[in-house]
């Protein structure tokens, strides 16, 4: 049998083709072009192999940002996933509150990122701030842009307003495409709430709340612009998160060499951790 | 085990419900025998899974009560009524073992281990289901599935009723047949009243010892597969059961005497009968209508089907059409033909009604 050959085909494949290269390979191959290379200006550069890859990797500087990030991103995974299961769970099925409780939890979605930082550095600062000035009448020495404690507290409740009523969204549209039958067929085998929760809403929410947690990590370790407007990195470097401190290398110093090794760096470490969750909470999916 | 008693029995899914057609269950009263099988048959939207809802509770009736054992379960909940469904598509506990799923309903009533084990073993060697207890459920087909949830519905003792919701609606038609026959089996093994909900009357005649057949919320007819076939109470059962359905004929009454096609026909209950304005007309079953060389009323046959078993006939005079039967062997008569209707199995219908007689009860 004679096999047509037509390659024309491909033809077609040539806009993605152009698009993906514009838009992820040929900037990414230019952080790996500056990551193996000494410039001194001049646009005159120097190849120096994996000097700064080794230089990112032994610095305390980066350590102890890598540190700060690991600690936020899973607080607020820690925080964000139950609440927003919690919540999810508390919202109506039917009727005219359900609108109404979606649009509420969509909106702290719809604002945009540095007005969020905006926000909540008013809100939380000591004096003029409603939260800092109930703080402070309270009886609580709340000062965020002194105390590391406070800055971290305030950054941490910054992200979960922000940021919980995605899960909430997500887990409840995995609660409500459970069929009726799973809740009538528990109620008769005589399941406790607890065993219904455990047994049939969290097991039919596994596939959303897979997503939700692979989008709050990711999003997490790349926040920057929320943190930027809220503390800037401090006081100190207190809350000084990767992407932070890598702007300041990149844009701040000027250090294209070692700011490429540390992207790419920044970037391995989010695909691992990404693969690791998804590999861990898919395990026993066999279909 | 229990007799299930349905007193007054009517649901609305409407708030302050009007008229009639508010209600999705008009009126019910039924008594079901412990340890009986009945089956609901009836078109969809008929008020079948309305009322198997009501038996388990999960629905709450807006008139009228539900006994079992003359005790009133009315305001139970579900847990509370002990009784078992297994509903139309499957329902499996995904993370859990086949094993667990079937235990499941064993352990949230306290049963003790030993017991369990016992009792889960038995279940899943009747279901065939004992070389995959140790596996996940979620990894089973649709009909391993389905299995599983008649397995957790019957592994309890001590149920009042098992209630099945057309729950071979998802199964490939040649285990639907394997199904079934477990189910009947399953029934002469274990003797709990059992409900079972569908709207294929093969299935329904096959399952059932008494078949409830239902149409737009009411009972029309309670009987055995028999007598649903060979008196149907109301021309729907006719219609619904056997295939092709009944054949329902126009008619002129006059004085006991029935007109069908302009010839007078012989039937069981129309001595002595009143129409007073009612609408009659005359019911026959195609296996009741059979050629005949001479009487009877004259012919044109217009379409043959072949079954298989039979031929279905189409014969047709003016405005007179209906259906008949023809065994394979028999042979199909050529041109102008003529057709009789057994007597005894031939009735007329008042206003859809099969007209009940002293001498026919």
């Amino acid at each position: 049998m004679n096999k047509t050959v037509n390659q024309k085909a491909w033809f077609f494949v040539i806009p993605v083709v152009v698009l993906v290269a514009f838009n992820a390979v040929i900037p990414l191959m230019t952080v790996v072009n500056y990551s193996v290379q000494e410039t001194f200006g001049n646009n005159e550069f120097f190849w120096s192999g994996l000097d700064w890859f080794k230089q990112i990797l032994h610095s305390d500087r980066f350590h102890q940002a890598l540190r700060r990030q690991l600690i936020f991103t899973f607080t607020i995974l820690a925080i964000e996933i139950p609440l927003g299961i919690a919540i999810a769970l508390t919202m109506p099925r039917k009727g005219p509150w359900v609108s109404v409780c979606l649009v509420l939890m969509a909106l702290p979605l719809l604002i945009p990122w540095n007005v969020v930082g905006a926000m909540w550095n008013i809100f939380a600062l000591p004096k003029i701030g409603f939260m800092g000035h109930v703080l402070n009448s309270m009886g609580f020495d709340f000062n965020f842009t002194r105390q590391p404690g406070d800055a971290w507290f305030t950054l941490i409740l910054m992200d979960v307003w922000h940021w919980t009523s995605l899960v909430v969204l997500l887990a409840y549209a995995g609660l409500v495409s459970i069929p009726d039958a799973y809740y009538q067929a528990a109620r008769i085998d005589g399941a406790k709430p607890f065993a219904i929760f455990r047994y049939i809403q969290l097991p039919k929410m596994k596939r959303v709340l897979t997503i939700a947690v692979l989008l709050r990590l990711m999003d997490s370790f790349m926040i920057y612009t929320e943190p930027f407007v809220l503390t800037g990195g401090g006081p100190g470097n207190s809350t000084t998160l990767l992407s932070i401190d890598l702007v300041k290398i990149a844009l701040g110093q000027f250090d294209l060499g070692p700011a490429a090794a540390m992207s790419l760096i920044y970037f391995l470490i989010v695909l691992l951790l990404s693969w690791l969750f998804y590999t861990l909470m898919m395990r026993g999916e066999e279909e | 085990m229990a007799k299930i008693t349905l007193d007054n029995l009517r649901h609305s899914y409407m708030e302050n419900p009007q008229s009639a057609e508010d209600f999705a269950l008009k009126q019910i009263d039924v008594e079901w025998d412990d340890g009986g099988a009945y089956a609901l048959l009836g078109p969809s939207g008929c008020g079948k899974t309305t009322l198997l809802n009501l038996i388990s509770g999960l629905l709450k009736p807006s008139h009228g009560r539900v006994l079992f054992d003359d005790v009133d379960v009315t305001d139970q909940q579900p847990d509370q009524r002990n009784i078992a469904q297994v509903f139309q598509f499957p329902v499996i506990y995904d993370t859990m073992s086949v094993y667990d799923n079937l235990a499941f309903p064993l352990r949230n009533h306290g049963v003790d281990k030993v017991e369990i084990d016992k009792k889960v073993h038995e279940i899943a060697e009747m279901l065939e289901l004992t070389d995959r207890l140790k596996t996940r459920a979620s990894g089973l087909t649709a009909d391993g599935k389905q299995k599983i949830s008649l397995g957790r519905g019957l592994v309890r003792s001590d149920v009042n009723v098992i209630m099945f919701d057309e729950p071979l609606t998802v199964i490939d038609p040649h285990l639907k047949w394997q199904l079934r026959s477990k189910l009947k089996e399953l029934h002469e093994q274990i003797h709990r009243t059992m409900i079972y909900v569908t709207h294929d009357q093969t299935e329904a005649l096959t399952f059932a010892d008494q078949v409830v057949v239902m149409d737009e919320g009411v009972v029309v007819q309670i009987g055995t597969p028999i007598d649903l076939f060979e008196r149907p109470k109301h021309i729907f059962v006719g219609h619904f059961i056997g295939s092709p359905g009944m054949n329902v004929l126009a008619c002129d009454i006059d004085n006991g005497k029935v007109r069908v096609g302009g010839e007078v026909i012989e039937v069981a209950n129309a001595d002595g009968f009143n129409a007073n304005g009612c609408e009659v007309v005359v019911g026959v079953r195609p296996e009741f209508v059979s050629f005949v060389d001479k009487g009877g009323i004259e012919v044109d046959v217009t379409s043959v089907a072949d079954t298989g078993r039979h031929r279905v006939v189409a014969v047709k005079k003016d405005d007179l059409e209906l259906k008949l039967l023809l065994d394979e062997e028999d042979e199909l008569p050529e041109g102008k033909s003529r057709i009789a209707f057994d007597a005894d199995k031939t009735r007329i219908y008042a206003d859809g009604w099969l007209v009940e007689q002293e001498g026919n009860k």
